[in-house]
């Protein structure tokens, strides 16, 4: 166990460091941000000052080691935008994504598995047929436009939801929350939704399969013989049992609504750290772009590492040493 | 080897059975599910629309001098001061909306389709040599498969163009880079098991060239997973162009695809003009929706066990 940590630890920092390299030559490869920063009309001298104290005057190698070492310090590069530490200012915004992708994926395990028990239970109903056609339509239509006609059905025609930002947000240890006030509560609900739909689809569609599995086996058979009530039938032997994929594919995809969170929060308004990337590259502000990326990258390495440790704890049959 | 054993029940089958060209009895089968002929249709109505635009679209929508301010934010079927009727309104710029989809629908399609085909030879590429070659060269090969794999689509995305910045060519490359992996699996998968077979070894018997035999040999019986994947990709594609270019980081302005037009309406949505963006949209989504039930009803015909 000890020796499959360390070689999946030495894995995920290989991958960072690559991921590292690549983000860094290819950023600072584009654009000139002395261009955007100071006046057109500014003369040379200027030019090269404000250059040199950024440390863009230096050979690229060498602002990348510097650049690598300061990163381990935990320093990112000062957003040339604001003019505070990039990873502050991805850290100011990382709360609010956090709070929307939480509620996406509670959303999702919420409304996903009992659909998805519904259409393994009942097979062949119009109901059943309705949801797995439904969860068709969820993984096939581009999430922006289905936030957008949320907006114009909630918002819009129907005024019952806001659609711009997070609304009233109380400080809890430091930090802004949305979902403790019932208006950034009412403001959480569609970007949530909106993001929570492709998974929504995707666990209907395993605890389906899941259930299809299940079902036929001797102990669930056994159990209803026995004159099991159905509920229990269902929550003790069936759940428990397909619970171990769920929990896993869960875990896996949390990354995953991390990153589509960038879209959610564009339309939504949602302050969050996609929204922030989105205008960072429009504005070529590439210590936050930088940040950003080794932000996420770090994340992903980290959520891929648990997912894979959690599966060996929860499934004795997956072999440690060669589980790839 | 098959041949010499099937000839002599060759004639029989002919006096029972009418030759058909194989075309007909495939679109014969595709045929029976009515939702996949809906699908196809669509498509093909779609493409049409897209390669004739400029034939069949009331307006040109790039050329600035046909436009008028003055007809701007027209609603559906509205007429403007030309005498032209907007059947789906027109936009902020006085834009008809119909002819503006009709070539966005041109760029949309074009950069889905070339980019997925694009990265269907170079994944197609890699999944041969690596089931071929085996070994050391296959688990590197796939090592990179499975890290790619392990980010989500948009990120990927997301980080190539936040390096290369805007525009087609960047778009493109980004859309190759995140498809091809998804090529290359299956390509693998079904060339490991292809390998195996005899045929495979009488080539290399002959000292065929290993080019020869992954092209010639390998390749056409690999084919036919591909074309399934082939259509889900290029869908996928189409709505990973859609989103980064509504973000504002796929393509430039001077390309408006749909997720451009929808992005450019969205500004109107909260004011009440919900055409500029939302037929748009359902373009986008006809050409999703058709593609993939062109996409499942071929995997329903290539996997006869998916048959219920």
């Amino acid at each position: 166990m000890t020796a499959f940590i360390i070689q999946r630890s030495l894995q995920g920092v290989g991958v960072i460091l690559i991921m590292s390299l690549i983000v860094f030559m290819g950023v600072f490869q584009i654009g000139d941000p002395v261009e955007i920063l100071i006046n057109p009309d500014a003369d040379q001298a200027t030019r090269e000052a404000v250059a040199r104290s950024l440390g863009l005057d230096k050979p690229v190698w060498t602002q990348y080691f510097i650049f690598l070492k300061n990163a381990l310090q935990g320093d990112l590069g000062t957003s040339f935008a604001f003019n505070i530490p990039a990873i502050e200012l991805i850290m100011q915004r990382l709360p609010a994504t956090l709070e929307l992708a939480v509620a996406a994926t509670l959303l999702a395990i919420v409304i996903g598995i009992p659909l998805g028990l519904v259409a393994g239970m009942r097979e062949g109903t119009p109901l059943a047929n309705g949801i797995m056609a439904g969860s068709i339509l969820g993984f096939s239509l581009p999430s922006f436009w289905v936030g957008l006609i949320l907006i114009l059905t909630f918002g819009v025609w129907l005024g019952w939801l806001p659609v711009f930002g997070r609304g009233d947000t109380v400080t809890l240890l430091g930090v802004e929350w949305s979902f403790l006030t019932l208006d950034g509560l009412s403001h959480l609900i569609l970007p949530a939704l909106n993001l929570a739909l492709f998974k929504i689809a995707l666990l209907i569609r395993l605890t389906r399969a899941g259930v299809r599995e299940v079902m036929p086996q001797d102990y669930v058979r056994f159990a209803r013989a026995m004159g099991v009530p159905r509920h229990r039938v269902l929550t003790i032997h069936v759940l428990k049992n397909i619970l171990i994929p769920l929990v896993t594919v869960i875990g896996i995809e949390f990354g995953s609504v991390i990153a589509f969170a960038v879209v959610t929060e564009s339309i939504f308004n949602w302050p969050g750290m996609g929204k922030l990337i989105i205008e960072s590259i429009g504005r070529l502000d590439r210590p936050v772009i930088v940040a950003y990326l080794m932000v996420i990258v770090t994340m992903f390495v980290i959520i891929n590492l648990i997912v894979d440790l959690l599966y060996a704890a929860l499934d004795p049959r997956v072999r440690l040493g060669e589980a790839r | 080897m098959t041949e010499a054993t099937e000839a002599p029940t060759l004639p029989a089958r002919a006096t029972t059975k009418r030759e058909t060209s194989p075309v007909i009895e495939f679109l014969t089968e595709y045929a029976k599910r009515p939702l996949a002929l809906i699908g196809a249709v669509l498509f093909v109505t779609i493409a049409l629309l897209a390669i004739f635009a400029p034939v069949i679209v009331p307006q040109n929508p790039y050329d600035l001098a046909s436009l008028s301010i003055l007809d701007s934010k027209l609603e559906p079927g509205a007429q403007s001061f030309g005498g032209m009727t907007h059947w789906l309104g027109t936009d902020g710029l006085g834009r008809d909306v119909f002819s503006a989809i009709a070539y966005g629908l041109r760029i949309s399609l074009t950069v889905g389709a070339t980019s997925s085909l694009i990265a269907l030879a170079i994944g197609t590429l890699v999944g041969l040599i690596a089931a071929y070659a085996g070994g050391r060269v296959d688990s590197a090969l796939m090592r990179l498969v499975d890290l790619q794999m392990s980010f989500p689509a948009i990120l990927i995305a997301l980080i190539l163009l936040a390096v290369l910045g805007r525009g087609v060519d960047k778009t493109m490359i980004a859309l190759v880079a995140v498809q091809w992996a998804y090529y290359a699996r299956t390509v693998r998968a079904s060339a490991l098991v292809e390998r195996e077979r005899e045929y495979i070894e009488a080539a290399r018997s002959l000292r065929l060239s290993h080019w020869r035999i992954l092209m010639r040999h390998l390749l056409p019986n690999c084919a036919a997973p591909l074309i399934v994947v082939v259509t889900v990709q290029i869908a996928h594609a189409i709505t990973l162009e859609a989103t980064l270019s509504f973000l504002g980081v796929g393509l430039p302005e001077t390309e408006p695809s749909l997720g451009l037009l929808i992005a450019n309406g969205y500004q109107y949505l909260l004011s009440g003009a919900y055409w500029i963006s939302i037929f748009p949209g359902i373009a986008l989504l006809i050409v999703i929706v058709s593609i993939n039930l062109v996409g499942d009803r071929l995997r329903e015909m290539l996997n006869p066990e998916e048959r219920r």
